[in-house]
């Protein structure tokens, strides 16, 4: 019982917060702007145009590869981690954790000065008579400030899950045979799967709906869909076009996430 | 929870609340409040201060980054504002939308000294309902050992000579609007075909330019990130007063020249306080402080007078009338807005 009325504030909370603003969003994005109640789903249709559906394509292959890129940076780190001494252990992940106590844009900001044609990546480079190279503006400056922002949301859930695997069972494999590499396979690897997708899943929805580092690292060449989503928002003031975006970036991210939950590893835990 | 962190969090706690209690009876009283809604980096702080200390009303100042930024805003009643300073276009957009109180001049008994071309503008033909605050223009500032060929024509933004090495603005309707004149269309055409041609033209540029920029702009440029870029005129002289290689020219196919003014929306809570705020922006010794600050040029003739003749010489800057002949202020587009967004999104979206 008394665990039923803790919940009273979250529900409240939820409704306020998270049910109606989708509610909201859903009735901009089937009525005419201005026009009352009058019913359109010219919002929807005109998402599905080559143009819009081009930014969709590239926000989505710009989010896989930063997921990529985030798991196998991230992979060996975790392991790293959850195999060190348990004092090291606490100060390697403070480490990890200090930069995410400064605003996100500011870091990224950072990167700008980093690197710029005058940074100071390029004025290494010229001392040693190589560059300027232009490294800003490109798909590569915007994957690069995604996996910076977005690799610790891959490292802890695959660590927390490493961490728990009970290392009796790594001594059984081995006492049975099996090499290093074999045993990592054959027992660590799958057991960590539930980390993994939940690493996969954190970094992959921040990065398919970010704006501010394509913005910043992509010099706005590189519009994604949430880059779209702003500026009809904030700039051009189509709200109905942009509410219809909003809702077809939360189905694609549904859709990955229950392609994903249907693998049924979530059970086993690992969500963080 | 550990007892010693428990502490941790009650002394914070407690003295969280005594400095709450301390501001909130700071602010108690019958003080009056006025709020205010300025572009961003667009005031002499001091200027704000001095007003607090000499009517005792304190002023809650807020910043916008886009016009379209700021009518959103004021449209959702998300902020009680009552002094808004917008452009042109957009004051247009809001007389024509009626969510903002005529002005009573009466009450603002500096409105003498403002320049007689600043009044009378075509956003508001009658002076009804915005007072001049800043005006200036819209030209190419370029870097000098980096440019060699003499820069009047806003042709060499497409030239791809400088690919990579042009900043055009993220603002939909000074990128068209250059674009457009180019052309040697108006750049408050409603004519669809020119529109295009404007969205096309963007296109075929997009390849050479670096980047399409905000307020880093400054910086960059500065930093001699890259050779040109659009920008407005006060930016451009900020930007030159850092950096001496940087100029600034307005291109013989003519430009926009704006005007920011100061506006009272409907949803004002302090109509008296703002005619005495707008009154007092329209002081000279007030103008100076603010046109010595952020470089831009005053429409109050006084200002003018005072500020050093390097600066009002510079036709970049203190443009006169003739100066200008091709040049537009941006009109209220209206139905054809939506045209204006397509393209923009369509140009940063490909």
């Amino acid at each position: 019982m008394k665990r039923n009325w803790l919940l009273y504030p979250y529900v409240v909370w939820m409704i306020l917060f998270t049910v109606v603003p989708i509610l909201l969003v859903f009735y901009y994005s089937v009525t005419v702007q201005g026009g009352g109640f009058s019913l359109t789903m010219a919002h929807y249709a005109r998402v599905f145009e080559p143009l819009y559906m081009s930014v969709i394509w590239r926000s989505i292959q710009l989010a896989l590869v930063s997921t990529i890129a985030c798991f196998i940076l991230g992979y060996p780190v975790a392991m790293i981690l959850a195999n060190s001494p348990d004092k090291q252990q606490f100060s390697l992940i403070v480490l990890f954790v200090v930069p995410m106590w400064m605003n996100f844009l500011a870091r990224t900001y950072a990167w700008l000065s980093i690197m710029e044609n005058n940074g100071i990546i390029n004025a290494f480079l010229g001392l040693i008579g190589v560059g300027p190279l232009s490294l800003l503006y490109n798909a590569g400056a915007v994957v690069l400030g995604m996996v910076y922002n977005y690799v610790p949301f891959m490292v802890f859930p695959i660590y927390t899950v490493l961490r728990k695997l009970d290392p009796s069972l790594i001594e059984a494999a081995e006492d049975l045979g099996a090499n290093p590499v074999r045993s990592f396979l054959k027992v660590t690897f799958p057991l960590s799967l539930p980390g993994v997708l939940s690493g996969v899943t954190m970094v992959f929805m921040p990065s398919v709906t970010t704006f501010a580092i394509s913005q910043l690292l992509g010099g706005g060449q590189f519009t994604l869909i949430g880059n779209l989503i702003e500026q009809q928002y904030l700039r051009t003031y189509d709200w109905g076009f942009g509410s219809a975006l909003s809702i077809i970036l939360m189905i694609i991210i549904l859709i990955s996430m229950g392609l994903m939950s249907r693998s049924n590893v979530y059970e086993e835990g690992g969500l963080i | 929870m550990d007892s010693k962190v428990k502490k941790f969090f009650k002394v914070i706690l407690s003295a969280s609340v005594v400095v709450l209690l301390l501001i909130s009876s700071g602010c108690g009283g019958s003080r009056q409040t006025l709020n205010v809604f300025n572009w961003g980096d667009y005031i002499d702080p001091q200027v704000l201060k001095d007003f607090e200390e000499e009517f005792d009303i304190r002023v809650v100042y807020e910043e916008f980054d886009t016009n379209e930024d700021m009518y959103v805003k004021i449209a959702n009643n998300s902020g009680k504002y009552d002094v808004a300073i917008p452009s042109d276009y957009m004051i247009k957009r809001m007389i024509n939308e009626d969510m903002l109180i005529p002005i009573d001049l009466s009450m603002i008994s500096n409105y003498g000294g403002i320049e007689e071309r600043h009044k009378r503008l075509p956003f508001d033909e009658d002076n009804q309902y915005s007072v001049p605050y800043m005006w200036g223009t819209v030209g190419i500032l370029y870097n000098t050992t980096m440019v060699d060929e003499e820069v009047d024509s806003w042709d060499i933004l497409w030239d791809s000579k400088y690919e990579k090495q042009i900043f055009m603005i993220n603002s939909m309707r000074d990128s068209i609007g250059i674009t457009l004149k180019r052309l040697g269309y108006s750049l408050n055409t409603k004519n669809e075909r020119e529109i295009l041609a404007a969205r096309d033209a963007l296109l075929e540029q997009k390849p050479l330019v670096l980047s399409y920029v905000g307020d880093e702009m400054k910086d960059k440029m500065v930093a001699g990130e890259a050779a040109l870029t659009v920008a407005w005129s006060g930016d451009a002289a900020v930007c030159i007063s850092e950096n001496e290689d940087l100029a600034y020219v307005i291109p013989e196919e003519g430009s926009n020249i704006w005007v920011d003014s100061m506006v009272i929306p409907k949803t004002a809570q302090n109509v008296e306080a703002a005619h005495q705020f707008i009154n007092f922006l329209c002081r000279p010794e007030v103008g100076l402080m603010n046109a010595e600050y952020i470089e831009y040029a005053s429409p109050i003739g006084a200002v003018r007078e005072q500020l050093p003749e390097e600066v009002t010489g510079d036709i970049a800057f203190y443009p006169g009338v003739d100066d200008l002949q091709n040049s537009e202020v941006f009109e209220d587009l209206s139905d054809t807005l939506e045209i204006y967004d397509r393209v923009w999104t369509e140009v940063l979206a490909r």
